[in-house]
């Protein structure tokens, strides 16, 4: 049987979270230059062009991105297979988080209780989602998740006669109303069906998915395809400042719900949509 | 692009020079400033305590830096969500403060206070806080030190870039800019 060490665990997590807020990946890299070539606003285009500066500024220098280095997602998959040795896994992957967030200068933003709101100081808790799976991999997904996009996103509980269309205007809707706060141009991430937290979970795993991807399904993959238009359509733009790339991405993600239910969540990011994959 | 060049503090007159959509670059003193702070200098006035800085003509940089690694004076440095000051922004003008950077819209009640008290609002680009970091020459706590990354620090610029995004006479960019790309 497979055996990993806490240690390797913690150490894993604690570069994985400066990767993240230090390092562009190279999907939202690549969609930005395209933004950037294709923006008909002249503020806008400014604005992508220093967007662009700032990571080369961030990556030469081992500074974060942004100052908001969130609170810190973590998708885990766990193969039934897998030992792990030297205690518990859940401690591991909190100590992994402060031990990043301490050793890379990053910003602590998480308040220990949401009314008497006291620094834990250490940026743990993170929120982390667990899945078992068959085999013997731990794969470990981080999402450093700022509050300035994180604010701006939202669930309804739609009913089944709104149909695609009901979706489709609470989606854009939301977008309209989040995306100047939330530092556009925006990466959308939507999850219809399940039950209301799994449309939450599904919006914010939909986040991590690469823009180039599309969901396999071809009714969703028009649905993403017709939001990112009608989004972009909006005129927002860059940073709210007016534009044509007000959205670099929609991912949808579905999943069988009731026969009187029809949940929708939009979970928002800004521009830099941290995520980092790594399989131990 | 011309980019005008302005210096800290800004009078009334200043102020009134500039227009929605001018880009600035910004030098001398500014404050930084945000929720917390926010919070705790509205508390201050209802007890009739004074604040912690005269903010007579000057500017609240609405940021919550990263930590600064060894050798330099701060971390990242990028502009927060301004909308979740509003609460508490038009309390600050009555006491003469001239203006504000930050990054997305304002509420109308605080677009109206602007333009009694003839003040700016500047956006910066979000997410840019490696890049606006170059531009802080020096750093210094001045109150509220137990708020971390909130408390309210006093930090000299020089050609921090930023776009007047609504100016004095309540013209603003989030309204006239959409409406040109709209479809």
């Amino acid at each position: 049987m497979k055996t990993i060490q806490t240690k390797k665990i913690i150490d894993t997590v604690a570069e994985m979270c400066i990767e993240a807020n230090t390092f562009l990946s190279e999907d939202m890299l690549e969609s930005l230059r395209t933004a950037e070539s294709s923006e008909e606003s002249e503020n806008g285009k400014e604005i992508l062009k220093t967007m662009l500066d700032n990571f080369e500024v961030a990556k030469r220098r081992t500074i974060p991105i942004c100052q908001d280095t969130g609170m810190v997602v973590m998708f885990v998959s766990f193969g039934q297979d897998l030992m792990i040795a030297d205690g518990s896994l859940e401690d591991a992957l909190q100590a992994g988080v402060a031990k990043g967030y301490e050793e890379g200068y990053l910003r602590k933003s998480v308040v220990a209780d949401p009314f008497i709101r006291t620094n834990t100081n250490n940026n743990t808790p993170a929120v982390i989602h667990y899945k078992v799976v068959p085999g013997d991999q731990l794969k470990i997904k981080i999402l450093p998740k700022g509050f300035g996009s994180e604010n701006t996103s939202a669930l309804k509980m739609l009913k089944p006669s709104d149909g695609m269309a009901g979706v489709r205007d609470f989606v854009i809707k939301t977008v309209e109303a989040g995306s100047p706060n939330a530092c556009a141009p925006i990466v959308v991430g939507v999850g219809v069906g399940g039950t209301m937290e799994k449309a939450a979970l599904m919006a914010k795993e939909a986040l991590g998915r690469p823009l180039w991807m599309r969901n396999p399904l071809d009714h969703v993959a028009a649905l993403e395809d017709y939001l990112l238009e009608a989004c972009n359509n909006l005129g927002i733009g860059p940073m709210g400042l007016g534009g044509v790339n007000t959205v670099l991405g929609v991912n949808v993600e579905v999943f069988p719900t009731h026969i009187a239910g029809l949940p929708v969540a939009v979970n928002i990011s800004c521009y830099v949509n941290r995520h980092v994959e790594r399989e131990l | 692009m011309t980019v005008i060049n302005i210096k800290t503090p800004m009078s009334k007159e200043d102020r009134k020079k500039l227009k929605a959509g001018d880009h600035v670059q910004i030098s001398g003193t500014i404050y930084t400033g945000r929720d917390a702070a926010h919070k705790r200098m509205i508390e201050a006035l209802k007890k009739g305590s004074p604040l912690p800085v005269d903010f007579t003509d000057q500017l609240i940089y609405y940021v919550g830096p990263s930590p600064a690694k060894p050798g330099e004076i701060i971390g990242s440095a990028g502009p927060t969500t301004s909308g979740r000051m509003d609460a508490y922004t038009p309390e600050l003008l009555e006491k003469g403060l001239g203006g504000m950077i930050g990054k997305g819209n304002r509420s109308e009640k605080v677009i109206n206070s602007m333009m009694n008290h003839a003040a700016i609002y500047f956006g910066c680009v979000g997410g840019a806080g490696a890049l606006l970091q170059s531009c802080i020459k020096s750093v210094e706590i001045l109150a509220y030190e137990d708020l971390g990354t909130e408390a309210i620090r006093k930090i000299e610029v020089e050609n921090f870039p930023a776009i007047v995004v609504i100016d004095t006479q309540g013209n603003n960019l989030y309204e006239t800019e959409r409406k040109k790309y709209l479809k």
